[in-house]
Parts: structure tokens; sequence; C-alpha cells
């Protein structure tokens, strides 16, 4: 039975579930029971924003508050993935990753490969991402980009309640690797979401409206600036489709190429810094694949590339706006062949 | 004053709070027949043509085109020709759109309802008519309750409707009762047990249809009509490519065309029909008990149970319906009606009469049940 859902609660409920389906899933992080030392049951803090509340009572010393050291429990739960656990480490902000990198990047994301097919390592790493918190340049990042350059990593970041439930689901079933990117802004965002438990496959872009004019391909916060975008389109005339991707590697570059055949016009949008973003390898990839089906210049919205800055209004200009995107989607039909 | 009738916009579905007017199709002027086709409407899960609810002179366009309007909004006025202008302006002045779901009780009531019957949890719908034997829907292979959008509020004017999501479909628990047609068929009437229903006309579409017919060689009691659609239980042939596509389909890129089979027009598989397809197929469980399903009722991709040609005698009136372009269940099994049957054959509808043809649909079985 579906019912209305935040996305914060969609995250807490899949945990919840596949702990209770699967005794191997752990999760490990800062104030994730009730910070260190506490007592945990208590005076529960479930994390920096409380997304996971209420676990400890229900999956007890299965989940690991640990000390302020990413470099620690990251490492320890990609090691322990590696003995046969799932476990879930919860990094607060992606800004974080830094301190722990070596354990991602050249320990779990290549034993697959450096073990000739024998080691899995079916570690989920959570971390929100993304601007618009007021959190200033080291806790606003969308650092999706960093991830995804490496091959061995699988990439994460839904729109919606309900994707985010059933990616989640699918990233702690799966025997890799999987960096999943929560938007801090679309935590309160309610949704409808089914009961029971659901798998979303990775590696399946979700096409989130139809349309005929011109695609719009982005992800987490940003379909819902495209959603906004498109709505004062059609009042124009103009209909755009959207792909949202969902998951960024694996990467769905034929719902993505059957969307640009279609319309001919394309318009990529990525709250990433714009140097070598998401955006930029999807019009890369298009232009490779698809040349033939433009019918003008593929346009790119992304933020200046700068850091996320502190004051709240330049914060606001930083962030791609609807009326970015809608004037990214009028230049390109203005432009190249009619 | 010569009689105004409202066009209005329909109901389809439990869910459908507006509909978008895509096109007029008659212009004003046009003299208008009972269920002549008269716009194109379009909500989030399907399109489809309003067809007119008496015959008349279109006098009015009110609705404009790519406009929204909610459910029982105005959209144009039929009247007679002596009716002049003005009381036709007033007639649109004056229109009142009824809240949405608060012009009757049975409207006001929740759209979905869950029951536990042999301890699984079983959503259903209850609506219509407060008197009367009640109709039942009961869906096919992988459908659910929603099959029925065009056809519930249609028939619930007259008489009290339930469909219900049957065992491992829709939003009911994802558990079977057993894989055979009497399995589902012995359900089926639990199900009327528990809400207190002891006997009901029913409706079957593909699988749904032989589970009636085999609820009547079972437990005829329950029985008071069967209308059947596409039935399944007529014959040996059924198209597994459709059933093993539809339980192996895990992206929208694998299940629309499997979709597309049901339809003589692809086109009415909409974006959001896959999506809510695929959100059902999803759920943990789904696959393997569809799978099991399949083997059940299809084993060697043949129907293995028949209880259609088992009917002759059973004195139950039979209402039969299927699209001349049916791929799944195909039409040629008509020949097996059982003596005494109404067969109707439509040309130019594929799998799913009750969505295709459904104006035609609910007139046959509002006749077949009695109105």
């Amino acid at each position: 039975m579906a019912r209305k859902l935040s996305m914060k609660m969609a995250i807490n409920e899949a945990i919840d579930q596949e702990m209770a389906r699967d005794p191997s899933v752990i999760m490990m992080g800062e104030d994730i029971v009730g910070g260190a030392g506490c007592k945990g049951e208590e005076d529960a803090w479930g994390g920096v924003l409380g997304v996971t509340k209420g676990l400890y009572a229900k999956h007890g010393a299965r989940l690991l508050d640990t000390p302020l050291s990413e470099s620690a429990y990251v490492g320890a739960a990609i090691g322990a993935a590696a003995c046969g656990m799932r476990p879930i480490a919860e990094l607060m902000f992606i800004d974080f990753m830094g301190v722990c990198f070596d354990q991602i990047y050249n320990q779990a994301a290549k034993f697959r490969y450096m073990f000739g097919g024998k080691a899995e390592t079916p570690v989920v790493i959570r971390a929100m991402v993304g601007a618009g918190f007021r959190a200033a340049a080291q806790h606003s990042q969308m650092l999706t980009p960093v991830f995804t350059h490496i091959p061995g990593l699988k990439v994460v970041c839904p729109s919606t309640p309900y994707d985010t439930k059933g990616l989640l689901i699918q990233s702690i079933r799966d025997n890799d690797p999987v960096i999943f990117c929560e938007h801090k802004s679309l935590y309160a965002v309610e949704g409808d979401v089914p009961e029971s438990s659901y798998a979303i496959p990775l590696g399946e872009a979700n096409v989130v409206r139809e349309g005929k004019h011109c695609s719009i391909v982005t992800y987490g916060l940003m379909v819902h600036r495209a959603l906004d975008a498109a709505a004062t389109l059609a009042k124009e005339g103009v209909e755009v489709e959207i792909v949202d991707l969902r998951t960024l590697s694996p990467l769905d570059m034929d719902t993505v190429l059957d969307s640009v055949t279609k319309t001919g016009r394309l318009v990529c949008v990525d709250e990433a810094n714009p140097r070598c973003n998401i955006g930029a390898d999807i019009a890369a990839q298009v232009c490779m694949q698809a040349f033939g089906a433009l019918k003008a210049q593929i346009e790119q919205v992304s933020p200046p590339h700068t850091p996320v800055p502190f004051s709240p209004t330049l914060e606001d200009l930083y962030i791609p706006s609807a009326g970015q995107v809608a004037d990214a989607v009028r230049r390109t039909l203005k432009g190249g062949k009619h | 004053m010569g009689t105004i009738t409202p066009i209005v916009m329909p109901k389809w579905g439990l869910s459908m709070q507006e509909g978008t007017v895509n096109a007029w199709l008659v212009d004003v002027g046009t003299q208008i027949t009972v269920g002549m086709p008269i716009l194109d409407v379009e909500t989030d899960k399907i399109a489809n043509a309003v067809e007119a609810p008496d015959a008349g002179l279109l006098r009015r366009r009110v609705a404009t085109e790519g406009e929204v309007f909610p459910v029982k909004a105005l959209l144009g006025v039929l009247a007679d020709k002596d009716v002049s202008e003005a009381d036709i302006d007033a007639f649109v002045a004056n229109f009142v759109v009824p809240a949405a779901d608060a012009d009757d009780a049975a409207d006001a009531a929740p759209a979905y309802q869950y029951i536990d019957v042999d301890g699984l949890r079983i959503r259903y719908a209850r609506r219509g008519a407060a008197q009367g034997t009640p109709v039942l829907f009961i869906h096919g292979f992988g459908g659910d309750l929603d099959n029925w959008l065009f056809n519930i509020d249609a028939i619930g004017d007259k008489h009290p409707v339930i469909a219900i999501d049957l065992p491992g479909h829709g939003q009911s628990a994802v558990k079977l009762p057993g894989t055979s047609l009497q399995a589902l068929a012995d359900f089926v009437g639990r199900f009327m047990a528990v809400i207190d229903v002891p006997q009901a006309h029913l409706v079957g579409h593909s699988v749904g249809g032989a589970i009636a017919a085999q609820m009547v060689l079972s437990q005829p009691q329950r029985v008071a009509s069967l209308s059947l659609i596409g039935s399944a239980g007529f014959g040996p042939e059924i198209n597994t490519g459709y059933t093993d596509g539809f339980t192996r389909a895990a992206s929208r890129r694998e299940l629309k065309p499997v979709l597309e089979l049901l339809f003589k027009d692809p086109s009415l598989v909409s974006r959001q029909m896959i999506d809510d397809v695929l959100k059902y197929k999803r759920l943990d469980g789904v696959t393997e008990l569809l799978t099991a399903l399949g083997t059940g009722l299809f084993e060697g991709g043949r129907q293995v149970a028949q209880p259609g040609l088992a009917l002759a005698g059973a004195s139950k009136p039979v209402l039969m319906m299927w699209g001349k372009d049916d791929q799944i269940v195909p039409v040629g099994h008509t020949a097996h009606a059982p003596p005494g049957a109404t067969v109707e054959v439509f040309d130019g509808v594929g799998h799913m009469a009750q969505m295709e043809r459904a104006g035609d649909v609910n007139r046959l079985i509002l006749r077949h049940v009695g109105d």
C-alpha cells in the first residue's frame, strides 16, 4: 500500500526493511545512534538530520556509533564488506570524502578487478550532497562527478522518495560499492511510497515527463527545477522531455539517446561544478553517438565554477534555477536548423 | 424550453481528479447519437474518447482544447434547435461543478479498502448504488482493479460494484493461495464471503474470466451471471510470449513492447501505465510469484484448465465480449461459447475491450445484468 513519505523517511524505511530481511546488513556512522559515549536508545540522534532515528531500537548493536574518524569507519565498512557483511556507512556530508578517499577509490573500487572477480565489496556509502542548506563551501558540494570518474564505483542520486527507497534497497543488495548521494534539500519532499520492499535496478533512467521539442537530462534536485521550467515552457507551447538519470554510474545512455533522437535538442542540467561534470559527459557522448539527430547546439546549465558561497543571497544565485533552465531551452530552440 | 443536456468531464478510475481536453471530435451543429465519440480527453493514466451521454444537437463547445478541467466540469452542451442561445448562455453560466466526490454517500467512501482474507491482505474497491446484486470485477494475469477504470463508475451508476486486486496482484499481498484456476476461484468465493456478498454478477477479463467460469462450476450459488472479456478458459491457446514477457520485463524498455500487445492501438500504452506496472513488478517476490502463476496456468504454453468448455447446462446467463484483434487469447475461442450465450466481437479492438471500447462494453454489461 502506498502512502506519502518524505525522502528522509524513505531512506529510514529502506534501511529498516533490509536490516530485517538480511542479518548481514549493518550500519556505521557518526551519531547515527546516540553519539559516541551516549546510551544511544534514550537520546538517539539518528544521524545529523535524524535519518536513522528509531532504527537502533529495532536492530540494536547492528548500528554502530563511530568516532569522528571517517578514514577509520569507512575503511572498517569496506573491510567488513570484503569479509561478507553488507555495511552501510553514513558519511554525513559528501564533502568529508577527502579524508577516506584511499579506502574508497584505491581499495573498494579495485578489489573486484584486482582479485580476478573473486572479491566482492557490497558496501553502501551514504552521504548528503548539494547546496541550499546555508552550510557554506565545505558542506554543500555536489561531488557526484568525482565518483563517476572511478571505475568500480556505482553512483546513485535520486530525486523522489519512491526512487530513493527502491534505489537504496537495490544499492544494499548490490555486490559492488555504491556511493548513495542524498540531496539534503529534498529530505522533506514527500511522495507516494509503497510499504512493501521493492528494488529499482541501478543504471536505469526514468523519463519523468514526455515532450517532443527538447530533452532535459538531469538528476537530483535539478529534476524539480526542470519540472518547474517545463511547466513554464508548456504555457509557451514548448513541450520538453525530462530524463532523470537516477543512477550516474552506470549511466543509462540508451534512454538519453532515445530521447535526444526524438526531440533533436538537449539541455544538460547539473548541480555539480561545470568542468567535467555529468552534464558535460552526457553532452560529449550525445555528440559522439547521436550528432546527426541534433538540430541545434547543446545547452548546459550548471552553477558557476566557484565554491558554494556562504552568503544566502549568493548561494541562491549559485544554484541553477528553473528560469535558467527555461532560458537554456529557449536558446537551443532558437539555434540550429529549423 | 427544450431539453439541455450537459457533457461533463468523466471520472475514469478511482484516482482521477481532472483531465485535459485534447481535441473536439465534432463541430457545433452536429446531430449527436448516443455513444458517439465527441471529444478526446487525457488523464495522467490514459487518453480516451468521451462518448455522448444522450442524443442531441451539439450547441456549444464550452471546453477549450488543451485545457484542464476537474471531473464533472461542463465541457459542452447538447440542446434542441428551439433552445435559444440566451438559454444556453444561462445554463453555462449557472452550471455548478459538483465538489469532487461529495455528491453522494458512496463517492465519499474511500476509493480503496483493505481486508484480510485467509491471512492475505486484499485491496478492493466498493462503490456505486446501495441496492441490488453487486457486480464484481475480476482482472487478469498481472492486472489490477485499475484495469476497470472506465467501467467501475459507469456500472456503479446502476448497481453496487466491487473490484478486487487478486492475491499477488495490484496492491494485495504478494502471495498466492495456489496457482490453479480452482485455487483462485475458491479464494474469490472466500473474499465474497468475508465482505458478506452472497451472490454477484461476475465480470471477468482474461484469466479473471476463467476464474469466473470456474466459480460457476464449483460455487454456482455465488454467481448471478457471467460477463467475460477476452476470456481465458475457453480453449488451449494462449500467447505465453505475452505472459512470459510480462513476467520477465524489468525495465520500461522491455515492458513497453509487451504491454503494446494488449491493445490494437499501441499508443494507448502511456508512460504512466508502464510506470504503474513497473512499480508493481518491482515489489519483492512479484517476479517469482508471476513465474509460478504462469507455470500453474499455462504449463507447456497452453491453458491448463478450460472451465469455459463445461459451462453448457450451467444455466447462468453468459455475455462474451472479444476484440477481433486480440493478440493474447484468440477471438476464435468465441466458437466455444456455451449455447445461449450472447457473443459480441469488436472490430479494431485488442485484448483490453473494457478500455478500448469502454462505452460498448459498459452498455452490454448493463443490459446483461439488467438496468
